[in-house]
Parts: C-alpha cells; structure tokens; sequence
C-alpha cells in the first residue's frame, strides 16, 4: 500500500527545513566551544560564524577546571549500576507480582502500592531523604544509586508485570513438572523471554538518570563528587564570562549522550515508544 | 490448603518483602515524615515545635509561595497545549508519505535524550546575546533586550526550552499511536470523499485518544516539576517571576531555614499533581467512551 502512494516532497522540504530547530543550538554550542573569547564580538557573526582555526585547547581547559574524567566516571558508575540492578530487581518483583496478582488479593494491593508511587513527586520527599541518607551513611553514590532504583520502581515494574501478559505460564508449569525450582525457572526460562523489555527499562532508566541533576544535588553535596551535569552547575561560576571555555564543557557534557544516541538509536526510539504505550 | 504454602510461595514472599522494604523505607517513609514535619517549625536544623496547621494557613496568604504557584500553572498549561498541539502536527508529519523518515525521526528526538540543565545553559546564551544582537541587527525594540531579563516575559524563554524538549517526547508516542490507526480506515474515508481535515477528526483524532490522555497526564506532571531549566536559565528571576513550585522548595527547604514550611508546601503540590492527573484520566475516559 505504502509504495503506491506518492512521496509529499513539499512536506519532505517542510521537515527537512524544520530541522534547524534542532540543529541551531548545537551548531551553536559546538561553533562557540572551539573558539577563542577574543573571537566573540558583540555582533551575530561572532557568535554564529565558523572559529578561525580549530584546536582543541578550550576542551582541554575545560577538562581541567570541572575534573571531567572524574565526573564522567561518576555518571557512568551511577548510570550503569542502576541499569544493571533495576533489570534484576524490578524484573523479578515485576515477575512475582504479575504472576499472583489475578488470583491473590494480597499482590494486588502490593501492585498498587507499589505503582502508584509514580505520582509522589521528587519534591516531598527531597527534604526527609537528604536528612535519612546522612544518617544511614547514604549520602553518596551508594545512596543515588538506591534512590533510583526506588524512584524506578513503580514505572518499571508496571511495564514488566504488563509485559509478562505475553508470555504463557505453560512453559513455567512444564519445568515446575519436572521438578525444577521456581528461582530456577525464573532465571532460566522467564527472565531471557523478557529481553525486550530489559531493553525498554534499560533506556528508560538510562535516560532519566544519566540527565538528572536533584537527586545528585542534594544528596551528594557533601562529597565534592560530581556527576556530568552536576559539575556544569558547580562550576559555572569558575567559567566566569569564559563562554568557550563553558561551551566546550557543555559539549563534553553532551558528546557521551549523543554517541550513545547515534548508536542505539533504533533500540532508543522502539524503547521509548514501547514503553510510553505499555505504561 | 490455605495453611499450607507451596514452595513457590514461599519463593515469592522471599523475593518481595525485601523489595517492599526498599519501597517503603525509601518512598512511603520519607513522605510519612515530610508530612509530619509540615506540622512543624523546623528550620532544617536545631529545635522544633509543632505547629498545628499554621504552615497550611500561612501558605495560603504567603505573596512568594502563591506567586510560584501562578508561574507553574501558568507554564504548565501553556506549555500542555502547545507540547500537545505540536508534537501531534509533528507526528502526523512524520508519519505520512515522505523521504528520510526514519533519520527525520531520529533528529527530532535529539531534544529529549539532552539534560534540561545543560540545554538550558545554551539557551541561556542564545536569549542573552544571540536574539538580541539580532535585535539590534534589524532594529527590532522587543528583542533588544534578553527576553530572560524581563520580569514580565522571562517565563516564555523558560517555556521555550520547555516545550522545546517536551515535544521531541510527545511526538514519539504520537506516532507510535498514529500507526495503530488501521490502513483501511484511511481508505474508507477516502472512498468516502472525506477531506484531510474531516478525516483528521472524525477518524484519526478519535482512535489515538489514549494516546493524548498519556500524553496530557506525561507531559502536564513533566512541566509542573520543572527544575532543571529554571536552575540554568532564570534561577527563578527576576523579581521571582520565574519561580517554580520545586525550585521553590529546593532553595528555602534546603537553604532557606523553611523546612517545616516548605514541607507543608510539598505535601500541598503532591495532592496538587494527584488531583490534576486523575482530573485529566477521569475526563479523556470519558471522552474514550463516548465515542
């Protein structure tokens, strides 16, 4: 059907002009980052126009000044730990609950509970959490890590329990039979069906992590750890009225991000969409 | 048979009442207390006093916390209508007959996967410096000056870069509804002469309803907890005019002295985004059933 219709060129053009939306402020960010403040007039084109020369002294600068390796280091040790333990977790709890939810009261209640978690929002419990990850000796990545995947919680175990809809109970029945343990046939049959859906949680959670600047904020604050973003807010002041040197250490903020975009950027976009339909 | 527990059972119990422990001691516990301390007078640190519900009736008569609820309202629902508006045009765009989809796709994504502080940093700099240097280029009084420095117009270059992000999301789920909508309906209207317009409405608009009801009830609780773009574009200035609910809460919570206060606050604004939610379910099912 697709192919007999006729490609609408003027709205090709229409989307393809549109772009600069997107692509203006990164233009602009990346055109800034390379060049010298002494080549900033005050006028458009010193901003706009393409650097004399391009050298990479700006980012090395600004490496330095916000202990980029450092911070890179700390979003992706975040990042990645919350991935790997929210995949494990939340799939099994997803798991337990969406398998007794229709015949136990008990669970439905937990699934309610749990799920409806999503409307609490960062705000109320911003202030109590600050003072209790103190006391329990949380306040650091530890403790951002164990934030997040309790923050995820209620969204991710809505997608696996809805996920796991699809996958028949006879193949858990079957290897019941056989005498194996239910923590068995959970690993071994029931979590690699569900790789889809790893796949969905696992970009998600990525998203909202690597991005996020309150939770970091307020709990790592006595630690002088940065994560990415937290270090462009901590060292805005240091880039002073430097705007190459703040640009360059936007786009090093931005470049991790971006190539991992590019990369997986089908599994992303599936992702997203799969998991906006299903939650 | 109810006294006796079977081994999968016991394995579920297992597996979830650590799992509920977590939940609780991390989301349910803090809240208990967050509500407990908005009865008192705590300043974040030192004695404390409860209070009663002095802190609920001083926020309804405090200038600061009435105005923050103003800006975020006034933000959220402009920013609803247009994030709603235009990722819907953007995804019916994306999703007709044309080149490069998929790479158009792509691009018009790129929005959301960027952190609204550092997106908000570059704005920051093209409403400072680029758009009024343009102003000054053609001669245009509005945009010589930043529109950030504006008391009156600073929360439109916030809802710039709000909205900005916010569509590149919508427009996904859009599109991910627009192509549960059947081939042959399409082609029944056509046979039935139906323009574009009438088609759009009477056909399509109907059948991706669930779609804009998740993405009302995403997009309106997104924009009532903006944070991030606040903290890099505006700090909630000038003259307060640009301060949100949470970066309210943040700054004379945590800084302030206004622990117990700022609590009370937050407990009112949770019950705010519960009521608006179900609000916004209770009237797109509603609408899903009627047709």
């Amino acid at each position: 059907m697709e192919k007999t219709q006729k490609t609408n060129w003027v709205l090709t053009i229409v989307l393809v002009l549109g772009t600069v939306t997107v692509f203006f402020p990164l233009y602009m960010a990346f055109v800034i980052a390379f060049k010298q403040p002494s080549e900033m007039t005050n006028d458009v084109a010193g901003a706009l126009a393409l650097p004399a020369h391009f050298s990479l002294e700006n980012f090395r600068q600004a490496m330095e000044v916000t202990d980029f390796w450092h911070s890179l280091g700390n979003s992706l040790l975040i990042t990645l730990v919350t991935i790997a333990l929210s995949i494990l977790i939340h799939s099994i709890a997803g798991y337990v609950i969406g398998r007794s939810m229709a015949a136990k009261k008990s669970f439905r209640l937990i699934y309610l509970y749990i799920v409806s978690g999503m409307f609490v929002p960062f705000s109320i419990l911003m202030m109590p959490l600050v003072k209790q990850t103190a006391q329990m000796g949380l306040g650091n990545r530890a403790g951002v890590i164990l934030l997040y995947l309790v923050f995820y919680m209620p969204m991710n175990v809505l997608l696996y329990t809805g996920y796991l809809k699809n996958i028949p109970v006879a193949l858990e029945e079957a290897a019941d039979i056989d005498g194996a343990s239910t923590w068995k046939t959970y690993w071994t049959i029931v979590f690699p069906m569900m790789k889809p859906m790893h796949a969905t949680v696992a970009i998600l959670t990525a998203l909202g992590t690597w991005n996020d600047v309150m939770t970091p904020l307020v709990i790592m604050s006595g630690t002088g750890q940065n994560t990415l973003p937290l270090a462009q807010l901590n060292f805005q002041t240091q880039f002073g009225t430097n705007y190459n040197l703040a640009f360059s250490s936007y786009i090093l903020a931005l470049i991790p991000i971006l190539v991992f975009y590019i990369i997986c950027q089908k599994q992303i976009l599936n992702g997203v969409a799969n998991g906006a339909v299903k939650g | 048979m109810k006294s006796k527990m079977t081994n999968r059972d016991k394995t579920f119990w297992a597996v979830i009442i650590p799992v509920l422990i977590l939940f609780f001691a991390f989301n349910t516990l803090p809240m208990i207390k967050g509500m407990i301390y908005s009865f008192t007078n705590y300043r974040g640190y030192g004695s404390y006093d409860y209070v009663g519900l002095r802190n609920y009736m001083d926020l309804f008569s405090d200038a600061r916390v009435g105005k923050s609820y103003l800006f975020t309202f006034k933000y959220a629902l402009a920013g609803t209508v247009l994030v709603n508006v235009l990722s819907l045009v953007m995804a019916l765009g994306l999703n007709s007959c044309i080149r490069f989809k998929s790479a158009l796709r792509g691009i018009y994504f790129v929005p959301n996967i960027l952190g609204g502080l550092v997106i908000g940093y570059i704005f920051s700099f093209i409403f400072t410096y680029i758009l009024p240097a343009v102003g000054m280029a053609w001669d245009t009084g509005w945009m010589k000056n930043s529109i950030l420095a504006s008391e009156k117009y600073a929360w439109i270059g916030v809802l710039v870069v709000g909205v900005w992000q916010a569509v590149a999301m919508n427009t996904i789920i859009y599109i991910s509804g627009l192509q549960t909508v059947p081939q042959e309906v399409y082609e029944a209207s056509m046979l039935d002469g139906a323009s574009k317009w009438k088609e759009f409405w009477s056909v399509t608009f109907p059948l991706v309803i669930p779609f804009v009801t998740i993405n009302l009830v995403l997009s309106t609780k997104n924009l009532l907890m903006v944070f991030d773009q606040i903290m890099s574009l505006t700090k909630g200035g000038p003259a307060q005019s640009t301060e949100s609910i949470s970066y309210l809460i943040y700054k004379n919570g945590m800084d302030g002295g206004q622990f117990g206060f700022q609590s009370a606050n937050a407990v009112i604004f949770f019950f705010v985004i519960v009521a608006i939610s179900i609000f916004q379910m209770t009237i797109m099912n509603k609408k899903e059933e009627q047709l």
